[in-house]
């Protein structure tokens, strides 16, 4: 055992060292073990929250929309399946073949591949990229027979909202379409799913909350690159509410087909009684299911250029000088304001003379109308007995009792898109130009025309308020909601006299027993109907061309936008109110009775013979489709 | 080798046998069989693409390891200069065929059932190299500062060549293992002290000379936010993995961060993360501890050993594997940037594996042969 000289020494040192090598490597070992601890013990929970947000994917389940139904159960909005065709590139070996094998079945446009190519380049090679929406069912049975040679090629089926009335009844039910940034404020997330779509007018725009449904949820695990693997969990979500309408579908396309005869109406039915609105028609309509669909660039061009302004709900959206159907409210006025009394009477001789100006009668060319009182006034339709109560009773009176019977502000019908009219005063003079009234502007008012306008929906609203014997009726569209009776409203008196309210209904009723409408009074026993008819002014009339007396010939040369509309309004039965009709007939160029008063016969006549107010689901009620 | 003569006689070979340390082999077997475990649940539950291959090679390096054991100790004495001399060789071919050749960094020998990287094959020529040259020095000549000139320059020399490919966790290993080599063998301390306050001044200089995505690796591991999605991605996602891993870990094949593919690079670097989000801070610390255990076995074996070749290799191999480990580990734990080195024998790949192998087969070498004296002048003369 010779061992080297200065090795003892050399073994010391090495040995001392190592040793302190080993202290090194055991603290960092310590350090290490530390940082384990720290990491999977203390800050494990953490970490583990942060591994699960990567994994697991909150996706949402879009819910299905609920439908609309009239007040017999038939549905007005529906869901159709869409049948979708997509393809997923990772289970084509050769995409451009597959597209090809396609494009013999559903005929795919250059620009469409264009577009399928460009998408399957932007995703991943497993996520399905659209191919075709909306393909019919021949397009699906083809593509499903074909598959064997149609690798990665799937059929999907979404849901896409069908009106089966289409233009009948399209201001009505409105329509669904993509939501946009705005309406992404509200803190609902299922906007935010692609391809959503929610209620942009008509009852889908007023009912959306409650026909959109709550989303599900379903959480998949995903791996790095978004692939799901599989479905961890899923809630699903809750379907739209069904809303049940107040109206009568069947009534509803006969109003909107007996408009359709005339270049551009409108016509309200309701409720003297409840304010249940059984028909809200404007003619010409659109095609909703076009719309929910998207719409087509040059089609949104050509409705919106048309001077009939079919987009445009004209029952409730239109403002119109309401004309003679105004000289209902004139004469309550008169008799609530005690300008005067129910014996007033009126000599007409076809004139009215208020300082130096001339006001004339419809009567001005045969000596006018002689001698009238109220009730005869109204049937009539004597424009000079209304220039003197007009007169007599003052503008700020006229404007107060038009309030009450629900002119010159929203009814508060639950669509959207009403406009309130306007019922002049003095203060709503002087607040828009800051001039005084003039006593010759309540002359031309008293007769419903100068500044004075209104919807058909606010005449038809009028006159229910007065033939309910004087409640504040207000028009509303919507029955119930999933079966939840929207709160039946006992509508308040108006603080009107009975007997004035009854003075203004037994001039309606004779005005289509021998007045102005009776040739257009329905001949059905127990039908007949009261009614007002309305003739308003566009063009204000020369003195030489009412000399002339060929007003009907001035009228025929006039361009369409120059016409007179035509109005009709009534009730029925005349002896116990229940349907309340309005029609107008834009610029028809015709007198109300003409025009209006027909289509007024047509539909009140129509109305009864239904009787929709004994319509209701529970009696009609169909097999909801799911 | 039948010409060479010994002072001492060779050791029957039934000898060594009995000799070998059946604990030590072991262990080793087991820290393989947990890295054909990890890398069989890195492919989803499957033996292809990585077990296999890795387990193959596992087994055929395992007769290396053997073999390597039983040569003996002197060999691996009279070899350390040349295979010291032929890896630098190769490192410098390497660098030059990188320059010259149009594929880019050739870093790779084909050994046939493996292919090596001169760079990995150097730790362990090194260290032979340093514990030969400080096996002919007394620890007076230890304590001159130009005995160190020599074995300085063995450091450098590699480490440049390791720098240029570029490999900067090879070449802080070979730094790392180096310098323990310098302390072992006996260099003054103060020497250290100034080496490592020259090394602090002179980190701008280095900064300077580092690629983009080396700089990127540093700014990255120093604040992971700055780049959430690119190279902060790895770190973040790897401390997810051992986070989430708790206590006992989410189970064997049940890892979402790796089999979900969130975790990257699963299969060879972050492998210590898949374990640890499976096995859970138990299956880390017990693999840490096997890695400790070989290490420190491999410090006794040197303390052990009757000459100073013998333990100085020896504690160099030990110090290496230590160094493999803790870089690994640290770096995927976040206590130091990515450097890109592998846990050895977990991580797929041969050449860690090999490199590995070959030095645990030296360390049997060393303790079969631990009482074999070895003249400090030897070959030149007793």
């Amino acid at each position: 055992m010779a061992v080297e000289r200065g090795d003892n020494e050399r073994y010391r040192t090495l040995a001392r060292r190592t040793l302190m090598l080993g202290g090194l490597q055991a603290g960092m070992i310590s350090l290490l073990v530390g940082r384990m601890y720290y990491l999977q013990v203390v800050e494990s929970s953490r970490y583990r929250m942060m591994a699960d947000d990567n994994r697991i994917s909150m996706r949402l389940i879009a819910p299905s929309r609920g439908l609309i139904v009239d007040r017999a159960g038939l549905v007005v909005a529906n869901n159709d399946q869409n049948f979708r065709t997509l393809i997923v590139s990772e289970q084509t070996r050769d995409v451009e073949r597959t597209l090809g094998v396609l494009s013999g079945i559903i005929q795919l446009s250059a620009s469409e591949v264009e577009r399928i190519r460009h998408d399957l380049t932007r995703r991943r090679r497993f996520v399905p990229v659209t191919v075709r929406e909306n393909l019919t069912w021949e397009q699906v049975s083809m593509i499903e027979v074909n598959a064997p040679d149609l690798p990665g090629v799937i059929i999907d089926v979404g849901e896409v909202r069908s009106y089966p009335l289409s233009d009948q009844a399209a201001h009505l039910v409105g329509y669904v379409g993509a939501v946009s940034e705005d309406e992404l404020d509200d803190d609902d997330p299922v906007l935010a799913l692609p391809g959503f779509k929610m209620g942009k007018s008509g009852v889908e725009k007023t009912r959306d909350e409650d026909l959109r449904g709550k989303a599900g949820t379903s959480e998949m695990e995903v791996n790095a690159y978004g692939r799901t693997i599989r479905e961890l969990s899923r809630e699903p979500g809750e379907r739209g509410r069904k809303v049940v309408l107040t109206i009568d579908s069947e009534l509803q396309v006969a109003a909107h087909n007996r408009l359709m005869q005339e270049r551009s109406a409108a016509a309200v039915i309701m409720d003297a009684q409840t304010g249940a609105v059984y028909a809200l028609a404007s003619a010409p309509g659109y095609d909703p299911n076009v719309f929910s669909k998207g719409i087509p660039a040059d089609l949104w061009k050509s409705l919106l250029d048309d001077e009939t302004t079919p987009l445009i709900n004209k029952a409730i959206g239109g403002q119109y000088p309401p004309g003679s159907t105004f000289k209902l409210v004139v004469a309550l006025a008169g008799l609530e304001s005690g300008a005067i009394g129910l014996d007033h009477s009126v000599t007409c001789n076809g004139t009215f003379q208020l300082g130096d100006h001339t006001f004339y009668c419809d009567a001005y060319k045969n000596g006018g109308h002689g001698t009238l009182n109220f009730t005869e006034g109204i049937a009539r339709s004597c424009d000079v007995y209304f220039y003197d109560v007009g007169n007599r009773t003052g503008i700020d009176a006229i404007a107060k009792v038009a309030g009450l019977l629900g002119l010159g502000d929203r009814t508060g019908l639950d669509i959207p898109g009403e406009h309130p009219g306007t019922i002049p005063s003095t203060v709503w003079k002087k607040a828009h130009t800051g001039e005084p009234w003039y006593a010759g502007e309540t002359i031309s008012c008293a007769i419903g025309q100068g500044q004075v306008a209104a919807t058909p929906l606010q005449i038809a609203t009028m006159v229910a308020r007065l033939a309910s014997g004087g409640r504040a009726v207000v028009p509303h569209v919507t029955k119930d909601i999933s079966g939840e009776e929207l709160p039946a409203v006992e509508w308040p008196k108006i603080d009107f006299k009975p007997e004035h309210v009854e003075a203004v209904l037994a001039g309606m009723r004779a005005a289509t027993d021998h007045g102005t409408g009776k040739d257009i009074q329905i001949k059905e026993p127990g039908m007949q109907m009261a009614g007002k008819t309305g003739t308003a002014q566009v063009h204000a009339y020369t003195v030489a061309e009412r000399d002339s007396g060929q007003i009907a010939k001035v009228d025929d040369a006039l361009p369409w936008k120059l016409k007179n509309h035509a109005w009709f309004v009534g009730y029925a039965p005349e002896d116990n109110p229940r349907y309340v009709c309005a029609v107008l007939v834009e610029h028809s160029g015709k007198f109300g009775a003409q025009a209006a008063g027909p289509v007024a016969h047509d539909l009140l006549l129509l109305t009864q013979q239904r009787d929709p107010a004994r319509i209701n689901v529970s009696a009609g009620r169909q097999a909801e489709p799911t | 080798m039948a010409q060479i003569t010994f002072n001492e006689p060779e050791p029957r070979l039934s000898g060594k046998i009995k000799l070998l340390p059946w604990i030590f082999i072991l262990l080793v077997i087991a820290v393989g069989a947990v890295g054909g475990g990890a890398l069989y649940s890195a492919a989803n539950g499957s033996f292809l693409p990585w077990a296999k291959p890795q387990l193959i090679r596992f087994g055929m390096s395992l007769l290396v390891m053997l073999a390597f054991g039983l040569v003996d100790i002197r060999v691996w004495f009279r070899l350390s200069y040349p295979a010291y001399v032929v890896m630098l060789a190769m490192l410098a071919g390497v660098e030059v065929a990188g320059k010259v050749g149009a594929f880019g960094a050739q870093r790779w020998i084909n050994l046939g059932f493996v292919q090596i990287q001169p760079s990995e094959l150097m730790k362990i020529a090194l260290v032979m190299a340093l514990a030969r040259y400080f096996h002919a020095r007394s620890s007076e000549d230890a304590k001159q500062i130009r005995t160190l000139v020599v074995p300085v320059l063995m450091i450098l020399m590699p480490t440049a060549f390791v720098l240029l490919q570029p490999n900067l966790g090879t070449a802080i290993m070979l730094l790392l293992a180096g310098a323990s080599m310098l302390f072992v063998g006996g260099a003054r301390l103060w020497l250290f002290a100034t080496v490592a306050a020259v090394g602090l001044a002179g980190a701008p200089i280095a900064w300077r000379s580092m690629h983009g995505y080396q700089k990127r690796r540093v700014m990255t591991f120093l604040d992971p936010s700055v780049d959430p999605l690119g190279a902060g991605y790895h770190i973040t996602q790897s401390r997810i993995a051992l986070g989430s891993g708790g206590l006992f870990g989410k189970g064997f094949l049940h890892g979402t961060q790796s089999h979900l593919n969130f975790l990257p690079e699963k299969q060879t670097d972050f492998i210590f993360p898949l374990l640890a989000e499976e096995w859970g801070l138990w299956g880390g610390l017990v693999l840490l501890g096997a890695f400790a255990l070989l290490s420190y076995y491999g410090i006794g074996v040197g303390l052990r050993s009757r000459n100073q070749f013998g333990r100085m290799l020896a504690i160099g191999l030990s110090i290496n594997l230590f160094l493999y480990v803790f870089i690994n580990t640290a770096m995927v734990m976040g206590l130091i940037p990515v450097v890109g080195v592998p846990l050895p024998l977990i991580s797929y790949g041969g050449t860690s594996m090999l490199a590995v192998m070959m030095g645990f087969g030296m360390l049997i070498s060393v303790l079969v042969h631990r009482d074999i004296k070895i003249s400090r002048r030897y070959p030149l003369g007793d």
